[in-house]
């Protein structure tokens, strides 16, 4: 290699006269990895757009090829039945692209160069997390355009549809940490695609499409209280669209639910995933 | 070690450090009592086979993972408590390219400035220049994904470049590199070495330290079994060898036999007295003291058992049987894919070290 020789280095770390306190180390360095997630987009914008595309084709689906069959009790549109469940399912997909990118870092050897460098530690998962959140925010208010076109309407205020939006994005931030944990613990991308496929029960398995009350005993019961359903019920209640109220009390408090639920998986993933980074090295 | 570095000179200090990987009865020791010191400046290599504990060492030292037991300071920092201090201060080149695939080499270089905290306008400016000095600067917005090896290579050494380290990490710099791949990352170390900066470097290769180091710890087993410079170290292992070819294959026990009597005590027992025999050519080596005392021998001894030579000659020993004296297992030669580092379990080596720190 023809380097050409600087004679003599300036002082060592002449290049970084400011140290960052840790606040400014953790907000900017988490800038600055999202920032990273961005020019990746910018590089292949297609696949951003196939994402988006992806709920809108299956709330068409829903709407079109299964809405003829279903009635919603005491009367109401299914589409305005249909559209609430599906916002909240579409907070439960495309988990794998934040799960993937991660693993992929954790195997190609360019995490080890971000952790022998002075960030701070969790703007890594930081970072990817703001960047999903970008992307689900930008997800669900194309979702809400495309269930605006096929004839959904909601009867509330302002403020409760941004509640309701800002339930969903919840939701999507606290199933997102339960991602983030699951890929550092499968480690690599094969086993990702795997995991993603429990998405579907789950996301099934709630009040998203039908009533509980029509499944049997047991699963029923499970669907009353799947996070999901909090959040379909409570969305719902807050657009002021028709809902199946069950007898439960999850199926009557969905509001307060929708709230818990998300923190308390907060709460338990976040310490998870970060621990579970932490002790990548070894 | 008649050349060990004076310890308040020390850019890197290790004593007794340990990794232990596991639990319970699959417990291994990575590194068993590492002691290491390296001087500010220069090239120092690390010298080991697979598994003898180089990358859980240089894994140690650039913070990636916490030791077990020990002391390691990288510029004065305790790689342990001030993780952060040492972390400015360093640069690594680990076995695998790190660098971001999907963007181009600017875009990677400027998000590591940034990440040590340079400033935007900084890291904009510090990416250029480390792009023109290796020869990158017009690859333009190319994502690295479609860089040669060679290049990829080059940009994750810039990326290892960037905050100006005092102390830089090469971690099997040149494993699975062409040989032309090899001369430039050499290249590149000895103009760096040349700058100021301190290189450690860890290799399986006996050619690359010989080639690159000021001085060389062998390790073995996660421990330090010898250190010197090239020379000191062949020294070692019984100054000048004699190198007889004979004429006749049948005459190879015989002249085995009359080679062992001239090695060095310290050398005999570790590798069959001392001589190395390879049938194939009809080569028998032996490590002596004193060269010429030694060729006269050899040429009477032969004469009186009647044995016939076809060459024989006097020269300094390669770093491969240095290092088959050292651990009584020769050095590997070809470097497995992804080759994982096991658990050091060579009694040998432990007992070969007790002899040359004698």
């Amino acid at each position: 290699m023809t380097v050409t020789t600087t004679p003599a280095p300036p002082a060592p770390g002449a290049h970084a006269p400011h140290r960052p306190g840790r606040a400014r180390r953790l907000v900017g360095d988490s800038v600055t990895m999202t920032r990273r997630g961005l020019a990746h987009w910018a590089r292949q914008p297609g696949q951003f757009v196939a994402n988006q595309a992806f709920s809108v084709m299956m709330l068409v689906m829903f709407a079109y090829f299964l809405g003829g069959g279903m009635a919603v009790e005491g009367g109401g549109e299914y589409v305005d039945f249909l559209v609430p469940g599906m916002l909240a399912l579409t907070m439960a997909f495309g988990l794998e692209t934040t799960m993937v990118a991660l693993t992929t870092d954790i195997n190609r050897g360019i995490l080890d160069r971000f952790r022998s460098m002075p960030i701070a530690p969790s703007a890594v998962l930081i970072g990817r997390s703001l960047l999903d959140m970008l992307n689900s925010t930008v997800g669900l208010l194309v979702l809400v355009g495309a269930g605006w076109a096929i004839g959904w309407r909601w009867h509330a205020s302002a403020a409760e549809v941004l509640a309701a939006l800002g339930l969903l994005l919840l939701l999507r931030f606290a199933v997102l940490w339960a991602g983030i944990w699951l890929a550092l613990v499968a480690g690599k991308p094969e086993l990702v695609q795997t995991v993603q496929i429990l998405v579907w029960p789950l996301g099934f398995l709630s009040s998203a499409f039908v009533s509980p009350e029509t499944m049997p005993g047991w699963v029923g019961v499970l669907a009353d209280w799947n996070p999901m359903s909090a959040t379909a019920g409570a969305v719902r209640e807050l657009f002021g669209n028709p809902a199946w109220v069950g007898d439960s009390w999850a199926a009557q408090h969905p509001v307060p639910l929708a709230l818990l639920w998300p923190l308390v998986m907060l709460l338990v993933f976040v310490p998870l995933a970060v621990r579970r980074f932490g002790r990548l090295g070894g | 070690m008649p050349v060990s570095p004076r310890d308040e000179d020390a850019v890197i200090r290790a004593r007794e450090l340990r990794r232990t990987f596991g639990r319970g009865s699959e417990t291994r020791n990575a590194l068993d009592g590492l002691d290491l010191t390296v001087a500010r400046g220069g090239v120092h290599a690390v010298l080991g086979p697979n598994g003898a504990g180089k990358s859980t060492a240089v894994r140690v030292l650039t913070t990636l993972l916490k030791p077990t037991s020990g002391l390691a300071e990288v510029a004065g920092f305790d790689v342990a408590r001030q993780p952060d201090e040492v972390r400015y201060r360093i640069g690594l080149l680990g076995q695998h390219a790190a660098v971001d695939e999907e963007l181009s080499g600017r875009q990677n270089l400027e998000m590591f400035g940034r990440l040590y905290h340079l400033g935007g306008r900084a890291a904009a400016a510090r990416a250029g220049e480390l792009l023109a000095r290796f020869e990158l600067a017009d690859t333009g917005r190319r994502p690295v994904g479609l860089y040669s090896g060679g290049m990829r290579r080059r940009l994750d050494l810039a990326a290892s470049l960037i905050t100006r380290p005092e102390v830089l990490f090469l971690d099997e710099p040149t494993t699975g590199l062409d040989p032309r791949g090899r001369a430039e990352v050499w290249g590149a170390v000895r103009s760096l070495a040349g700058g100021g900066a301190t290189v450690l470097l860890t290799t399986q290769y006996l050619e690359e330290a010989d080639q690159l180091a000021d001085l060389i710890t062998v390790v073995d087993g996660g421990r330090r079994i010898a250190e010197g410079t090239a020379d000191q170290l062949k020294s070692q292992v019984g100054g000048d060898r004699v190198d007889v070819v004979l004429r006749d294959a049948g005459a190879l026990p015989r002249a085995r036999a009359a080679l062992a009597r001239l090695a060095p005590a310290g050398a005999r027992g570790a590798g069959g007295e001392g001589v190395v025999v390879d049938e194939d050519r009809r080569l028998l080596s032996v490590g002596v003291e004193d060269r010429m005392a030694a060729l006269t021998a050899v040429v009477a001894g032969f004469a009186e058992a009647g044995i016939e030579a076809e060459d024989i000659a006097l020269r300094r020993p390669t770093l491969d049987e240095v290092f088959l004296t050292l651990t009584g297992r020769p050095a590997e030669r070809d470097p497995g894919e992804g080759a994982a580092e096991t658990a050091g379990k060579h009694e040998g080596g432990r007992q070969a070290a007790e002899e040359v720190s004698a």
